[in-house]
């Protein structure tokens, strides 16, 4: 598989270390790089650049100011490798673990870069998969209890059984092309609306 | 040989202080623990080095682990609190010419919160019906005490933070530079960082975090939650030092030393003499205008290392005001087994020292000092007023969220 055309912004004052990540990605066939010494007006080049992966040096103390910027535009969900100089292998799993991040050890060569940022955004892309699976399931797991709750409500202001209620409710969502939980959700904003003599 | 070896993580701030005495005065070591201090350039770092493992505990900012624990940060391990490194320290400072453009509108060097804010308010709308662009704050950090108690200050005064006024992110280091540049107009962060643009002439210091909210929480040691489980023993002993370190880091007989130790460039790197004024409340204004400030920076004093579930659901209120998390029951539950008192407790019962009565307190209650029930010694507490006179009462925790999500009341 080909990799995609990748955008990447390195982020770096230290521009001997910045010119080596550069060459090492460059040869890795990334041909989309773009380097940035500086991080003053840093947004705007960020929103023309549109980077799909960030390297930014660990040390960098505007780290702080990156990500909080990342969190306003909401593109925080994209993968930020850091380079830092000191680091041991065990470090560098244990941060590609966590899911986000990427370390260079020391004595930075560039044939290290292709395979560490490879990693990055693999690892990435499997952390914000199991971090989306993870929403939907805890989405599902909050549908079902309204239903549940709905179910309830049908079963006792109208005398249905279990499995009636279940497929009114199913029926009606249908009908109007709404989602279970949501046709649920009605009926339990409902009948909390009416109080228990609406039940 | 030390029973204990801890990792911790730590950034050149002031307040940073009990942490390093913990190691350089030997408490640590007393304790049995080889204490490893790592000085890092980023709050990122702090959270990211905690959650993979190269930090046991650090130096953090008190939202943080709620920030942590919460969800909102791209990388996070559950974090805990069972110690707070101190009360109070941070200062808003304001440019020269911002600092003008207040005084002409009823400002006086007096660091009263409601007067300052309301010349800030005028100056905002005078600005404003001239086009001018929004004045620009910075600080440090979003989930950081300086982001909610310079957004409670301007919201109390009327001027509505998210849409009055731009806020900026700027690391503790650059802010003075960035101000003198003109790349903002104001900022709150801790000492030694407001008077060093009062030092430079660049800056004038508009009002203080003892007066938005006195006795207020500030920097906390965050714990990563597995590793406290996994070393209690450890934890508790580091508890017990860091109490002695900030026992220490109080007595003014020992504040040559202290501040001696936090010039050094491995520590904070800023002169004996500009620290001083955070340790003894004494600050410069600016313009050599001298403000006596009662409990300006307290590692110690007022029950400052109890880590009060009252100020962990505060903050909590303050990100569901400012919208950085929604209100709900799970998550006011999160907030709650943030901040660990019992930890606190346990480590510090054997010591026979002063420990309060209860985890959370009424905070804004106390209008004097009060000397409050508790185990052991004698405990004094307060005064903790909000500068709008306003009480944040954790029983009530509903009613201040919705009393604060009101429109604000524009006062002219």
């Amino acid at each position: 598989m080909s990799p995609a055309p990748l955008k990447i912004l390195v982020i770096d004052e230290n521009r001997i270390r910045s010119a080596i990540i550069e060459a090492g990605l460059r040869e890795a066939g990334y041909d989309q790089v773009t380097i940035v010494h500086d991080v003053a007006g840093i947004a705007r080049r960020i929103a023309e650049i549109e980077p799909d992966v960030i390297v930014i040096d660990l040390e960098n103390p505007n780290r702080d100011m990156l990500e909080n910027m990342f969190q306003l535009s909401r593109a925080v969900k994209r993968p930020i490798a850091m380079f830092v100089d000191r680091s041991d292998t065990a470090s560098i799993e244990a941060a590609v673990d966590a899911g986000v991040s990427a370390y260079i050890i020391d004595g930075l060569r560039k044939e290290r870069v292709k395979p560490i940022l490879q990693m990055a955004i693999s690892r990435f892309n499997a952390f914000s998969r199991m971090a989306r699976e993870l929403e939907e399931a805890r989405g599902e797991l909050e549908g079902r209890k309204l239903i549940e709750r709905a179910k309830g409500i049908l079963m006792k202001s109208r005398g249905m059984s279990e499995e009636e209620a279940y497929a009114l409710l199913r029926k009606t969502a249908m009908n109007q092309n709404r989602k279970l939980s949501d046709v649920a959700q009605s009926l339990v904003t409902a009948a909390d609306l009416l109080g228990p003599g609406g039940m | 040989m030390a029973q204990f070896q801890v990792n911790a993580g730590f950034m050149p701030l002031f307040d940073s202080a009990v942490l390093v005495t913990a190691r350089e005065i030997g408490f640590a070591e007393r304790e049995g623990i080889d204490l490893r201090l790592s000085r890092e350039t980023s709050w990122a770092n702090i959270r990211d080095r905690i959650a993979i493992g190269h930090f046991d505990v650090a130096h953090m900012l008190g939202p943080m682990p709620l920030a942590c624990n919460l969800g909102l940060t791209p990388l996070a391990s559950d974090t805990i609190v069972p110690f707070s490194l101190g009360l109070g320290g941070n200062c808003v400072t304001v440019s020269n010419a911002v600092w003008d453009g207040m005084a002409a509108h009823g400002a006086r060097a007096d660091l009263e919160p409601a007067r300052s804010g309301a010349a800030l308010g005028r100056l905002i709308r005078a600005r404003a019906a001239a086009g001018e662009n929004p004045l620009r704050f910075a600080v440090t950090h979003p989930h950081s005490g300086h982001n909610y108690e310079l957004r409670y200050w301007l919201a109390g005064c009327g001027i509505d933070p998210s849409r009055e006024v731009e806020i900026v992110i700027v690391p503790p280091p650059f802010m003075a530079d960035a101000l003198a540049a003109g790349h903002i107009d104001g900022y709150c962060v801790g000492e030694p960082w407001n008077s060093v643009s009062v030092v430079a002439r660049k800056g004038h210091i508009a009002t203080v975090k003892a007066a938005i909210w006195r006795a207020s929480p500030e920097k906390v040691l965050g714990v990563r939650k597995s590793w406290a489980r996994d070393q209690p023993d450890a934890l508790s002993a580091l508890l017990r030092a860091l109490h002695q370190a900030a026992r220490w880091c109080q007595n003014a007989a020992n504040h040559g030393d202290l501040t001696a130790l936090m010039a050094q460039p491995a520590f904070l790197g800023k002169p004996a003499e500009i620290q001083m004024r955070a340790l003894t409340g004494r600050l410069d204004v600016g313009g050599d205008t001298i403000r006596q400030v009662e409990d300006f920076f307290m590692p110690f004093d007022k029950a400052a290392n109890f880590p009060w579930k009252s100020h962990a659901l505060w903050f909590y209120t303050q990100m569901v005001r400012w919208g950085d998390v929604r209100h709900t029951p799970a998550n006011t539950s999160i907030a709650l087994d943030c901040y660990r008192p019992d930890l606190y407790r346990a480590a510090l019962k054997p010591l026979g020292v002063a420990l309060p009565g209860a985890n959370a307190k009424v905070e804004g209650a106390l209008t004097t000092a009060t000397p409050v029930g508790s185990a052991g010694a004698s405990l004094v507490l307060g005064p903790d007023g909000f500068f709008d006179g306003r009480i944040f009462d954790p029983d009530m925790l509903d009613d201040y969220i919705q009393s604060q999500a009101r429109p604000l009341q524009l006062s002219e």
